[in-house]
């Protein structure tokens, strides 16, 4: 049961409430540096075309994520694109394009929250496309214009950023003490170890058609489509990184714990300057029930005398049309 | 002896309370082939996807003798062949062999007869130089007969297709008409194209604002000047 | 057929609809900033927090219901903090024996959950209200006035304009895969292919959407081209904020200000 919440279909969409406020402007701080410097990449490689390229591309990776495949006993497997998107278009532009792809979920779908955007962007955008850069070009490398480098660089890639994104998400989940890190981690891991072939299965997929139809897109010298060395060590750091911490964190929870701590010592640091404040909200009220019933019938009231007053005046609009119309 | 399609009484609404439907009955006969007229918005393409379960309306729905219904949708979507409007939709795989076998494989038909099947439907729509080829690269034409091809794979009782003859050149047009005159199966078409319905189709069905408003010979309404003129339809 | 009524967006003339989109943005971003920061167990601030959702829903007149039961779609990811109620150190609350294992559900633990589902909560409603009530092209002018880069804002502007295009592209595709995934009469075949070449058709599906957007963008590249574009992104200046929009945006965050101070004293 306990891992059920991990087996939803899209759980890599953190939602507002689960993140503690330190993590999400860390994560919004890191996020916003690299989507900067990706505007500032894209502008000087890829020329004026990019944005209508781009924009459209955005648009195909919203809606390929709805394309989706059965798997079994009602489950279905679907795509996130940070891969294919890397491959297609290099990783400045693949960063830009999940950045606006999360962005609009989150906006307009409600799909993960807009407090946690940041870490949204982080997770599927900025190490989605970075890990994947780095397997994609490695394979690449090694396999020169064969064909192979394509698929498997393509699959692994694919399955890699699925599961660093989702060890991102248990490990954010764990540092704001949402989530206990020696459940999350082997949980989220454990899953999108299996829906990362997933991804992997349809990148190839989609790889094969691109490949069959347009190679041209997929030649490895394409220009624009390099990210250059400092992002090819920045994915393996990375992915290093996640995969030392990751069983560090969940084998000794203790470690982890300990950080959460240093932010909940933040949190109390704060606590003097608060000190200066009666101990009471309302006078002569210092009990916290009674402040608790009095904060729910303030708030009801509020509530009523708003549902009145919009009623009322909906009603005299109503009545006003009804005189003009006669 | 059972009607290809029997439709009764077909109402349907979109989910943003379009009503696209509004009574429909309908029965085709076994190899009977009839043409699907009427203006942009009268509610063709809707009835189309209620003969494979696609949507849902209320009323009675009988296809190649079973009622569509959830338990009977597979059974269904083998026996009804639909070609869409836009070949690219349906057209998704790396190359032409991997289209057309995509409903046999999906049957789970053994390997052999796939390939049987393939070059059968290939043949008949006189494709069948095109098995390796990339469906992406094809002209228009060529690819509305793969599309074609993909479900005559199907071995299919009905064939149902939207607008076959949109966004071809002449050539490709009259070919296409070719092929489809020669296909002996039962065959519903929708089509602005009245040249060739009046051509191809016996029988005409018009249908305007989600209701069926006329239904006989070809020749009898093509002559009634006043009717198609009232449903936005032209003499050809 | 068409996709359009996957937009929340619902038009209205509500006091809600009329706030202007930059306004209702930084409030809505500090509402969910205030949520995030109130403590664990601060039961009297959560709670003047749903009644201003609450307040807000009234207001913008798109039904309370209307915006719970969209709330309701986001709950299932509360599940990833349940965990919680038996880990987090503090008195026991119910011992429950499950198998050869002893599970304690503790009184902090249950605090912290209940919190974490309240903040979620409330966040997703205002969310919610914000998508509900405000165009897309007037989110876009909300972004450029919070600073977001052109470019990017003009990626924004084009993903959302073809959109539901790829949106209606991808559902023909499922339409038409579907009407191929046929059950033969015969009863030793089973339907379906296998594992991997389904997830290949799904690829397939995939890829040629993408092409498509490619080959789409050159059109409309050449089109843009046509009608003066030269690469550089041009927007319009903004509008000025009028009074009312300044004195609501002040008065609100005034309030947030103060719920979270008095959070600091339960």
């Amino acid at each position: 049961m306990l891992l059920a919440p991990f087996l939803s279909p899209q759980p890599m969409h953190i939602p507002d409430g689960f993140l503690s406020p330190l993590v999400s402007i860390i994560l919004w701080v890191f996020s916003i540096l690299v989507i900067a410097y990706s505007l500032k990449r894209v502008n000087e490689d890829l020329g004026e075309r990019q944005v209508p390229l781009m924009g459209v591309l955005a648009a195909a990776i919203f809606a390929g994520q709805m394309l989706n495949f059965t798997v079994a006993g009602g489950t279905s497997g679907h795509l996130m694109g940070a891969a294919i998107a890397t491959i297609l278009l290099g990783p400045w532009a693949a960063i830009l394009m999940m950045t606006t792809v999360v962005g609009v979920q989150a906006l307009i779908f409600q799909d993960g929250g807009l407090l946690a955007l940041g870490a949204n962007i982080f997770n599927m955008g900025v190490i989605g496309v970075a890990t994947s850069y780095f397997v994609y070009r490695s394979i690449r490398r090694i396999a020169g214009e064969k064909s192979w480098g394509v698929f498997l660089g393509g699959f692994l890639a694919a399955w890699i950023s699925i599961v660093v994104a989702a060890l991102a998400v248990a490990l954010q989940l764990a540092l704001s003490r949402t989530s206990p890190a020696n459940i999350a981690i082997p949980a989220m891991a454990g899953i999108h170890a299996l829906i990362g072939v997933g991804e992997g299965l349809i990148t190839i997929g989609a790889l094969a058609l691109i490949y069959a139809a347009r190679p041209d897109l997929l030649r490895s010298s394409k220009q624009g489509v390099t990210g250059g060395n400092a992002l090819w060590v920045g994915g393996l750091a990375i992915a290093l990184a996640l995969a030392i911490a990751s069983p560090l964190a969940s084998s000794h929870p203790d470690g982890l714990e300990w950080v959460a701590e240093q932010q909940g010592f933040l949190n109390t640091a704060r606590g003097p300057l608060y000190q200066i404040i009666p101990d009471y909200v309302f006078p002569g009220i210092s009990n916290q029930v009674a402040a608790t019933i009095l904060a729910g019938v303030f708030g009801t009231l509020i509530v009523f005398g708003v549902a009145l007053a919009v009623a009322y005046s909906r009603r005299k609009r109503r009545l006003g049309e009804v005189r003009q119309t006669q | 002896m059972h009607h290809s399609i029997e439709i009764e009484q077909l109402y349907y609404s979109y989910p943003d309370g379009h009503q696209a439907l509004r009574g429909v009955s309908l029965h085709v006969e076994p190899c009977e082939k009839v043409a699907l007229v009427g203006p942009n918005g009268a509610g063709k393409s809707t009835l189309i996807l209620h003969l494979n379960g696609i949507l849902n309306g209320r009323g009675q729905v009988r296809v190649a003798g079973l009622p569509v219904v959830k338990e009977n949708l597979g059974k269904i979507r083998a026996r009804v062949g639909m070609v869409f409007q836009n070949p690219d939709d349906q057209l998704f795989s790396p190359t032409v062999y991997d289209d057309v076998a995509f409903g046999p494989i999906y049957q789970g038909l053994p390997q052999e007869e796939v390939r049987q099947r393939v070059e059968k439907a290939l043949a008949v729509v006189n494709m069948s130089d095109y098995l390796q080829r990339v469906s992406h690269h094809l002209s228009v034409g060529e690819k509305k007969r793969i599309a074609i091809a993909t479900v005559l794979s199907m071995d299919p009782e009905i064939l149902i297709l939207d607008e076959p003859t949109a966004g071809l050149d002449p050539r490709a047009r009259r070919s296409l008409m070719k092929l489809l005159e020669n296909l002996d199966i039962t065959m519903l078409v929708s089509s602005h194209d009245m040249l060739m319905v009046r051509e191809l189709f016996p029988r005409m069905v018009i249908m305007d604002d989600g209701c069926i408003v006329a239904d006989g010979p070809t020749q009898e309404l093509m002559a009634d000047e006043a009717l198609l003129n009232a449903h936005g339809l032209e003499k050809p | 057929m068409h996709v359009h009524f996957l937009d929340p967006y619902r038009p209205g003339s509500s006091p809600i609809h009329q706030l202007d989109a930059r306004v209702k943005l930084i409030l809505t971003l500090a509402y969910i900033l205030t949520a995030a920061l109130t403590p664990i167990g601060a039961w009297p601030v959560y709670i003047l927090l749903l009644a201003w959702a609450v307040t807000i829903e009234i207001l913008s007149e798109l039904g309370v219901g209307f915006v719970l039961r969209r709330a309701a779609l986001a709950l299932p990811f509360v599940l990833a903090a349940l965990p919680v109620i038996f880990t987090a150190p503090g008195a026991a609350l119910i011992h429950l024996p499950i198998g050869p294992w002893m599970l304690t559900i503790t009184l902090p633990g249950v605090e912290r959950f209940i919190s974490i589902a309240l903040k979620s909560w409330i966040s997703v409603q205002m969310a919610i209200v914000l998508a509900a009530t405000t165009s897309f092209p007037d989110l876009l002018t909300a972004m450029r006035a919070i600073k977001v880069p052109r470019l990017l804002v003009a990626i924004f502007g084009l993903m959302w304009r073809y959109l539901f295009v790829l949106v209606d592209e991808a559902l023909r595709l499922m339409r038409a895969r579907l009407s191929r995934s046929g059950e033969s009469d015969r009863p030793d075949l089973k339907a379906g292919g296998a594992l991997i070449w389904r997830a290949k058709v799904a690829g397939g599906m995939a890829g040629s959407l993408f092409l498509r957007a490619i080959e789409r963008s050159d059109r409309i590249y050449m089109a843009m081209v046509a009608r003066g574009y030269d690469g550089e992104v041009r927007a319009a200046p903004l509008p000025r904020l009028s009074r009312r929009d300044w004195l609501t945006l002040w008065l609100c965050l005034g309030l947030l200000l103060a719920l979270l101070t008095s959070a600091a004293l339960f």
